[in-house]
């Protein structure tokens, strides 16, 4: 055999077994998802989004208090996380830009992005819920909030900083004090940006569970007080799939489905908005 | 007056950017500060003592951090191979047409929460591995094949981002030389986009170290350290998750926040290792 031929069949080889790889990979991921909507369809129906939790075996449970608690909770965490978010990317982008002070801000939301997401709740069950001794929604948002802040914080930096100077020069000839050129003219140049960070950030802490665990700890009623522990669909999710109830579990399902394309969804706006912009450019 | 709303504004982001380092040296405060007791009590031995038994105040984290170091390396020895495969066959083999189908899915597929692959794993992956290697299904094992399929996503869109960044005139000369593809993926394509590869696989080993609700489903939660990979484990984040709603003791608690801290100076070491040494990031649009 020519070290040709060698090569050749060397190759072949390497190439099937990618293509193979390629195919087992993505064959799990089909396999999950084709479970998470058959099961989900099935267990989806009107009652799912009227009735708030019920006992095992009582064939009226809802979901109604987890996709309520759900929407409160992250929905307190954005309000704060992203406007925070934006204005930390802000000075990063605009005023600190490649100062010691500004690297080293990204480094640390770049690390703190990957940390595990439990640990953040217990840091939150410390310094809220044990002083407090109550589990609480605002501990949940709270979790969620810093978890969503660096994520939303080096998004803007980087949308910021793809926004011409020329753009900014511009608006100082003109005149403009500082503070106006960011808000009219970067800001706007960096708008869908800024909202593909906004959307990815929200998809990502919509689908944690673990720091919810022992923040905003569960609740099967429905409950709007965000002092008073809240139900959320990834804790309801988990408990109900890992209790041996099979109408629980049945409603488990229909929140993992819910919750999923919900994220999708984000994911894919997000997505969208990015292509546009390109699109623009 | 716009000059002082000027540095209101400055002051005001400068203000929010540093909290943020704040949170951070906060939380390792909070974390060291609520460890405290279980430090005094245990010392050193919290590390190297196995038994974890909250009715008889015993608090070793053995089993933990063997679990989360087992798990995690069975992940990323089934993880590794199948990611540079499906990265190589996203860069390098893939028609256009589905190219970009396929590369998409694959990055919303890292996306749906760890949740969802923790339920899937419970309900139809632990049957199989039951049937087939025999005992409760809930294990070691199990445990580290969610887990892999979990971060299978994250890695290969990495990767072939890492791979994609290999200058197309590089790879062009060489297949001019008649390189076959794969002496384009060995010799021009893995070597100029090594760092980021590495990194890439670092930064998900320190993923996979600190994800919780993908293996809490299914490890089972025995403070136990066996060989037997089908025999039900325990992780650091397993057990966090499991107990530190239920921790009735001082002592508890503080072990529970030890292991914590632990977690989380365990990944920031990895992730800071990943980053600073592979994944130097240039900014987008420079």
């Amino acid at each position: 055999m020519t070290h040709t031929q060698k090569r050749i069949i060397t190759n072949n080889i390497v190439m099937t077994l990618s293509t193979l790889s390629a195919i087992v990979g993505i064959g799990f991921l089909l396999w999950i998802l084709s479970i998470l909507v058959i099961n989900g369809i099935d267990a989806l129906s009107t009652t799912i989004f009227l009735n708030e939790g019920a006992p095992p075996g009582n064939e009226s449970g809802g979901l109604k208090h987890a996709l309520i608690g759900q929407l409160l909770l992250v929905s307190y965490a954005s309000l704060f996380g992203v406007p925070l978010g934006i204005l930390a990317g802000t000075y990063l982008s605009e005023y600190g830009q490649k100062s010691k002070l500004a690297e080293t801000i990204r480094d640390i939301s770049d690390i703190m992005m990957s940390a595990p997401s439990i640990v953040i709740g217990a840091f939150v069950y410390a310094i809220v819920v044990a002083p407090t001794g109550q589990f609480s929604g605002w501990a949940g948002s709270i979790a969620l909030m810093i978890i969503m802040l660096p994520i939303i914080l080096r998004t803007t930096d980087d949308m910021l900083h793809l926004v011409p100077s020329t753009l900014r020069e511009a608006a100082f000839a003109l005149g403009a004090p500082k503070y106006k050129v960011i808000i009219q003219v970067v800001y706007r140049g960096a708008k869908a940006g800024i909202l593909t960070g906004v959307l990815l950030g929200v998809a990502r802490v919509a689908g944690e569970t673990a720091p919810l665990l022992f923040t905003s700890f569960n609740d099967n009623f429905l409950n709007t007080d965000m002092s008073q522990p809240m139900a959320s669909l990834t804790v309801t999710m988990y408990n109900y799939a890992t209790s041996p109830y099979e109408d629980w579990q049945k409603l488990g399902w229909a929140a993992a489905f819910i919750l999923s394309m919900f994220i999708l969804t984000l994911n894919i706006l997000g997505r969208l908005f990015l292509l546009k912009k390109r699109g623009k450019n | 007056m716009s000059n002082m709303i000027d540095k209101i504004f400055a002051n005001a982001t400068k203000f929010i950017a540093l909290g943020v380092l704040l949170i951070v040296a906060w939380i390792f405060t909070v974390l060291f500060e609520h460890s405290l007791e279980s430090i005094k009590a245990f010392g050193f031995s919290f590390l190297t003592e196995d038994k974890w038994a909250p009715n008889l105040e015993k608090f070793g984290a053995l089993p933990a951090i063997y679990g989360s170091v087992v798990s995690t390396f069975l992940a990323m020895l089934l993880a590794v191979p199948v990611a540079i495969g499906v990265a190589i066959f996203l860069s390098e083999i893939a028609h256009a047409k589905i190219k970009m189908p396929v590369g998409v899915s694959i990055e919303l597929l890292a996306a749906i929460p760890s949740v969802v692959y923790g339920m899937w794993g419970l309900f139809y992956f632990v049957p199989i591995i039951r049937d087939i290697f025999g005992g409760i299904g809930i294990s070691m094992l199990t445990a580290g094949i969610v887990l892999s399929i979990m971060i299978l996503p994250f890695m290969a869109a990495v990767t072939r981002d890492a791979m994609n960044t290999t200058p197309d005139i590089l790879k062009e000369s060489a297949y001019a030389l008649g390189a076959t593809k794969w002496d384009v993926v060995k010799d021009i394509i893995i070597p100029y986009a090594k760092a980021g590869i590495i990194g890439s696989f670092i930064l998900a080993l320190g993923r996979a170290i600190g994800e919780t609700m993908a293996v809490t489903f299914v490890m089972g939660n025995v403070h136990n350290i066996s060989i037997d990979l089908t025999q039900p484990a325990t992780s650091i984040p397993v057990t966090l998750a499991n107990e530190f709603a239920e921790a009735d003791s001082e002592l508890y608690y503080s072990s529970l926040f030890e292991l914590s801290l632990l977690l989380l100076v365990i990944s920031f070491t990895i992730i800071s290792i990943a980053k600073f040494y592979f994944l130097r990031r240039k900014r987008i649009g420079q």
